[in-house]
């Protein structure tokens, strides 16, 4: 699976808003499931935390018809947003992951503003490290992406939650965006204890014998190795101009991947597709950031971040 | 059951009839685990996919520690699988998912296209209590009869042109066998639309019908919900975790 858990990876102790993380590793939401899907292949107390499937306050169903497709070095999907609801996930699936020792990071989405105040007011509660705020779903049609392409609504998102959790609040890019930085700051400005960065950027797929698109829903998400610049340049900009710590993602599926993004200034990073090539992905990428910081005599990963700026 | 990724030897590799090829793979843990009807990941090897392919269980050699596959190149995932030679390593993701059930004493497995598949380790495991039913469009799509026959009690086939055994679909056939009866489960694995057809003779007979599903899928695991369906009492469930196989009534309306 992974190395044991040795001295050097007290290199990689990081501390986001006062989340304590044995590594700067996350995992990206909708990819990871609840975390235990996984915990076969990973030592989940070692990640520095589980972005778990998006909650909204209803169960959903999703979308219909074929949900995924390979596309070069990258895959679209349009699950949208399938899960059991808020209240299924606070009644049975948060006790169950009391049972790992990990971070767990609740991933929200809503219909409306208030509904985000509402799911984070629900949230507040033991067990859940943080809340991250999906403004940025391309592939629901209500809420989602509308208030990730403008940075009023997104700001006004961010207040709501704030004002209704004491939980660190985390709002995610949409990179379907003219200007990433203003979204950025005015997510900031609203109160954002943390900036994840970037969603899946909005594309598609026409199957040439039937002569339709592939997916069902049309349009789909595009992750995977092939978004990886896109993301590490606007981590980059996102960097340069705000103070609040970053949560890079973006097609990272190797350590040096993930260097790159802590160097262009994000202060941990999420995995996803790649969680899907390799269950164990994650544990490579911590034993890799933590033998380059040996390479290079460092004592903490707070020393490459940002180094690139 | 343990799930486990593991790089493995391809130990043979070979076409078997146009377009469908086996791959025979060293993964003594995955031999030693697997039962009929699951699947695994295969991850393709050089960097260029993102996502890994499912392939079913075709044989397992608990001797020789391996698993084999038979596939069908239909897309550039799956060519690149076939272009690999023996000696190259892969790495293989399983067992995934739930099997068929093997209490049955005289099971009929009904199969079409690479549905032939999975059923083949079923077959072998069944050491000669099963019967198999084979559908295809024409005799040169059922190679299979030969693979199958060390195997089985008796092959049945039937083609779309009469080229081989009855003229038709394999629900052609199907109600005759059942009538005469003796058969305590069918399993069937295929197009939808004939796994549906299937169910339903099996459900008029009164026999206990499994299917074995396929939908495109991410992790394999149950976590991305890539391949959730919807089942008959309305709950969602996931191909790759809560099938591939399942209770026929679970999925299709049989009433």
């Amino acid at each position: 699976m992974s190395r044991a858990i040795n001295m050097a990876d007290k290199r990689l102790h990081t501390n986001l808003a006062g989340i304590y993380m044995n590594t700067p590793v996350l995992t990206a939401s909708g990819t990871f499931g609840f975390g235990e899907e996984f915990a076969e292949f990973v030592d989940l107390s070692r990640l520095g935390g589980v972005m778990v499937k998006g909650t909204t306050l209803k169960p959903r169903r999703g979308n219909e018809g074929v949900r995924i497709t390979e596309t070069p070095m990258g895959m679209l999907n349009c699950i949208g947003l399938e899960n059991p609801g808020v209240d299924v996930f606070l009644q049975e699936t948060l006790p169950r992951l009391a049972n790992y020792n990990m971070n767990v990071i609740v991933n929200i989405s809503g219909s409306t503003v208030e509904e985000y105040g509402i799911l984070a007011e629900m949230l507040d509660v033991p067990g859940v490290a943080a809340i991250e705020l999906n403004v940025s779903c391309p592939n629901v049609k209500e809420g989602g992406i509308v208030f990730g392409t403008d940075p009023k609504a997104a700001a006004a998102v961010v207040k709501e939650a704030k004002a209704y959790t004491k939980k660190p609040v985390i709002l995610k890019l949409s990179p379907n965006v003219t200007d990433i930085v203003t979204m950025a700051k005015a997510v900031e400005d609203a109160g954002a204890d943390i900036i994840s960065l970037i969603n899946t950027l909005m594309g598609m797929e026409i199957n040439i014998h039937t002569q339709k698109p592939t997916l069902g829903n049309v349009t789909g998400g595009l992750s995977g190795p092939c978004v990886k610049p896109v993301a590490l340049r606007m981590v980059y900009q996102v960097a340069k101009a705000v103070k609040v710590p970053l949560i890079g993602m973006g097609g990272i599926s190797c350590a040096e991947d993930a260097i790159e993004f802590l160097l262009a200034g994000a202060s941990a990073v999420a995995v996803g597709t790649a969680n899907f090539n390799d269950p164990t992905v994650t544990m490579k990428i911590c034993d890799g950031i933590s033998d380059y910081l040996a390479q290079r005599h460092l004592e903490s990963v707070q020393d490459i971040i940002g180094a690139a700026l | 059951m343990p799930k486990v990724a593991v790089d493995g030897e391809i130990i043979a590799q070979h076409e078997l009839a146009k377009d469908v090829w086996r791959m025979e793979v060293e993964a003594r843990e995955i031999a030693r685990e697997a039962e009929p009807g699951q699947f695994v990941q295969l991850q393709i090897p050089g960097g260029a996919f993102t996502l890994r392919r499912p392939v079913g269980i075709a044989e397992v050699s608990l001797q020789k520690g391996t698993v084999a596959f038979i596939y069908r190149v239909v897309g550039k995932g799956t060519k690149a699988l076939a272009q690999l030679t023996a000696g190259t390593v892969i790495n293989v993701l399983g067992p995934l998912g739930h099997g068929f059930s093997c209490e049955a004493k005289r099971p009929l497995l009904v199969g079409g296209g690479m549905g032939l598949s999975p059923l083949l380790f079923y077959a072998e495991h069944a050491e000669g209590k099963a019967d198999v039913l084979m559908g295809g469009r024409c005799e040169r799509e059922l190679f299979w009869q030969d693979i199958y026959k060390p195997h089985v009690q008796e092959v049945f086939c039937t083609t779309d042109d009469g080229s081989c055994g009855t003229k038709g679909f394999t629900t052609t056939l199907l109600p005759e066998l059942l009538q005469k009866g003796g058969y305590d489960l069918v399993i069937a694995c295929g197009p939808e639309i004939m796994m549906q057809g299937i169910a339903k003779i099996a459900h008029e007979y009164n026999i206990p019908c499994q299917v074995s599903l396929e939908k495109r899928m991410g992790c394999g695991l149950g976590a991305c919900l890539s391949c959730s369906i919807d089942t008959t009492s309305g709950e969602r469930k996931k191909v790759c975790k809560d099938g591939p196989v399942f209770w026929a009534e679970e999925v299709f309306d049989l009433a």
